[in-house]
């Protein structure tokens, strides 16, 4: 077993995809990512040969593949993982960053935090115990932040002898909950799959206990999802995070050189496209794109491109520079879905800031409509907000912020709410 | 509308590295940019120019020397900071023992945790509010929660369980006077990925990442350097009694302190050909070539509580 060869590919075109996990300790989580590292052959002998000897240590059998993602020793002196942690693999068509999340309710923070930069999430059940309410918290969220691909894995299918009335019975309940929360109607992409990942049924190999399963094994669905940047909003938008205006002396074509310096959160944009650079409501067209030294006659989604325009323009960084004609105004009152990260709870008498894309505003409380139980998904009437709610409400704003709804933008729909007091990161918005 | 065609892995991981800098560039008063001549900081130098050219940096670059660097990484290091035309300041772990800050238990004891003295005591002089680091999350698990914006307070304090939370690419790089930001671009990258941009890239490297020939000696289960000569003359890392020199054929995967990393066996002497061997190996980087990492199994958390990188 230590002695096995690793056979990632050398490929340089692969795509990627980036996923999350969602499920409580019980629930096999860290067998269903051990079992994904260790079948893609990312295990190295070295690291195979150490949670050997401690699944010796602990008296077990087999080698606990659970081990691989134990964390820090401040979580393993608790027993518990209190932290979001990032894995990698690959498959030699397509590399994958796994958030990791912990699925207990005190971790809403976590799980959100992991969910905003996922496409894909995979939800665990345990096959014994079907649909619970943590499936439905973790669903809620994965659905609030906006997660489109949704994997519900059926686990520890061996426990129920691989029987498939219970996992017919699983599926049925769980697209009744997704209709009921509305999962089913704005996620176009719910999949099940029985798996048994501590025996690795149905995760990368398909193995011969379910044969009345004929679907993709977990590996295949991942393969086949939509890459990470594809998936996204088709309106150009462009925050400007740095003006690079070198005037080297040295070199009289610089003297001029004013560039726009930024990543594409959505869209496309081509060499002589008409722009307009908000808030001022500037306009111009784009003269060129760079990338390095390379210049590109267009450039696309999650590039991070310079961009110089035709006119002289006073550009600054928060700037967002976008198509003409795109439908996208700057507001000063914005309303939406906000989870508290921060043990200190929000009080709405205090002034925070808002950093949207690359611009920051002071913000206070306007309105706060309700908070949701995320177990019952019930609404609450609320004056306050501690650690792990989540509330629909509004932010009057010092600034404008150039905005669109999460829902059509993720990059352009999201903010953090800071504390000035301690630079915190103390909340998460999702516009409405 | 076109068809999109998703960006290629590493088009991906440049695409967001770029973004990060940017990031520090735009969020950060004084940043400074860690370079120690290794691989990763020169990936991270070829991401600064797509990030800011035709533009200076806004950031110096800034190495924390152990005094027991290999000569050809140290010249290595110099030449590029040259060619590139930046700032290089080099603060020496040797400076913080003349001082008495930094106090060895013996002559010999490996000096890599003792440069987070250094450092600090730089971040300090200098006033730096943010450094820019190569370290990723595969290299070890202490590294697998850590944030691209990390936070460290006063005494450089890395606290696993006071970490700001990092939602979407919306980055809090924001810290009050003595904190200090750690910034790392290359977060999600892995060692395939590493080399796989060199070779892409084209970048070059000190020769010591390629195979060559080299006294050694085996100690306790790893390929250990000895009489490796430093640049005042002076040579480190002695054979000890009773221990066979043998002259192999070798290559670091990672490049450090002389007395804490190993050599592997290897006779990949291009860029293409270890891509190859990263791609079998059944060794993780850091099991088969630090030292210092394996005394504990928490050995880098702890060693990241007390301000490491």
């Amino acid at each position: 077993m230590n002695t096995m060869q690793n056979t990632k590919q050398t490929q340089h075109n692969d795509s990627l995809l980036r996923f999350m996990t969602c499920g409580s300790v019980d629930d096999g989580k860290s067998t269903l990512i051990g079992r994904l590292l260790f079948d893609t052959k990312t295990i190295l002998a070295d690291t195979l040969t150490q949670i050997s000897n401690t699944s010796k240590k602990r008296g077990m059998q087999a080698v606990d593949l659970s081990l691989l993602t134990d964390g820090l020793q401040a979580e393993r002196e608790q027993g518990i993982t209190i932290d979001v942690a990032y894995r990698y693999f690959s498959t030699g068509t397509r590399k994958y960053i796994i958030a990791d999340a912990p699925g207990h309710e005190q971790y809403t923070r976590n799980m959100v935090t992991a969910a905003s930069t996922a496409n894909l999430a995979i939800i665990l059940i345990d096959a014994r115990r079907g649909v619970l309410t943590q499936t439905r918290r973790h669903s809620y969220l994965a659905h609030l932040v906006g997660i489109q691909h949704i994997v519900v894995a059926v686990n520890k299918m061996d426990l129920i002898n691989y029987d498939q009335a219970v996992y017919d019975k699983i599926c049925a309940d769980y697209l009744a909950f997704a209709t009921e929360i509305g999962l089913q109607r704005d996620s176009h992409d719910i999949r099940f799959i029985p798996m048994s990942a501590l025996n690795g049924d149905m995760l990368v190999d398909r193995l011969e206990n379910m044969p009345w399963y004929t679907g993709e094994t977990l590996l295949e669905m991942l393969e086949k999802a939509p890459a990470s940047d594809i998936d996204q909003c088709e309106e150009f938008r462009f925050p400007v995070q740095f003006v690079c205006r070198p005037h080297a002396s040295s070199d009289a074509t610089l003297h001029d050189f004013r560039g726009f310096m930024g990543r594409i959160e959505s869209g496309d944009i081509a060499v002589g496209d008409a722009v307009t650079v908000l808030p001022n409501g500037y306009q111009s067209k784009v003269k060129a794109i760079q990338l390095g030294a390379a210049q590109l006659q267009s450039a696309q989604t999650e590039q991070s491109v310079t961009l110089l325009l035709e006119d002289e323009i006073d550009t600054s960084r928060g700037d967002m520079i976008v198509k003409t004609g795109s439908n996208i105004a700057p507001v000063k009152n914005i309303e939406a879905f906000v989870c508290w990260l921060s043990e200190t709870p929000l009080s709405p008498a205090r002034t925070y800031v808002i950093r949207h894309t690359t611009r920051e505003s002071k913000a206070k409380v306007d309105v706060i409509s309700y908070k949701i139980d995320v177990n019952t998904l019930e609404q609450q009437a609320t004056t306050d907000l501690k650690m792990n709610d989540i509330a629909r409400m509004s932010f009057k704003l010092a600034q404008p912020l150039m905005v669109d709804s999460y829902t059509t933008n993720r990059a352009t729909g999201a903010f953090i709410v800071i504390d000035e007091s301690t630079n915190n990161t103390v909340g998460a918005g999702m516009i409405i | 509308m076109t068809t999109k065609q998703p960006l290629s892995h590493l088009d991906w991981l440049e695409a967001e590295a770029i973004h990060i800098l940017r990031e520090v560039a735009g969020q950060c008063a004084n940043p400074a940019l860690l370079f120690s001549g290794g691989k990763d900081s020169l990936c991270i130098l070829r991401l600064a120019e797509k990030a800011f050219r035709p533009g200076k940096f806004p950031f110096p670059l800034m190495h924390i020397d152990t005094g027991h660097n290999y000569q050809e990484v140290i010249d290595f290091r110099d030449l590029r900071a040259t060619e590139l035309g930046e700032r290089l300041i080099v603060r020496s772990v040797e400076d913080s023992m003349k001082r008495g800050t930094v106090v060895l238990k013996t002559p010999d004891e490996p000096r890599n945790k003792h440069q987070s003295v250094t450092l600090l005591e730089a971040i300090e002089e200098f006033g730096f509010d943010c450094c820019i680091g190569g370290a990723r999350r595969d290299e070890e698990k202490a590294r697998a929660k850590e944030r691209i914006m990390s936070f460290r307070d006063e005494f450089g304090q890395w606290d696993p369980k006071n970490q700001r939370p990092e939602l979407w690419n919306l980055y809090n790089a924001r810290s009050h006077k003595g904190e200090n930001i750690r910034a790392f671009p290359i977060s999600n990258w892995t060692e395939m990925d590493v080399w796989q941009y060199i070779e892409r890239e084209n970048l070059s490297l000190p020769s010591i990442y390629f195979s060559h020939h080299r006294d050694v000696v085996m100690r306790d289960g790893a390929i250990v350097p000895v009489n490796v000569p430093l640049a005042d003359g002076g040579v480190v890392n002695p054979p000890k009694a009773g221990e066979e020199i043998i002259n192999m054929q070798v290559r670091f995967r990672t490049v450090g302190d002389i007395t804490c990393t190993a050599p592997v066996i290897s006779d990949a002497d291009t860029v293409s050909k270890i891509v190859l061997e990263t791609a079998t190996t059944t060794i993780t980087e850091r099991g088969a070539t630090r030292l210092d990492d394996q005394t504990s199994d928490a050995s880098m958390e702890q060693r990241k509580k007390e301000g490491y990188f």
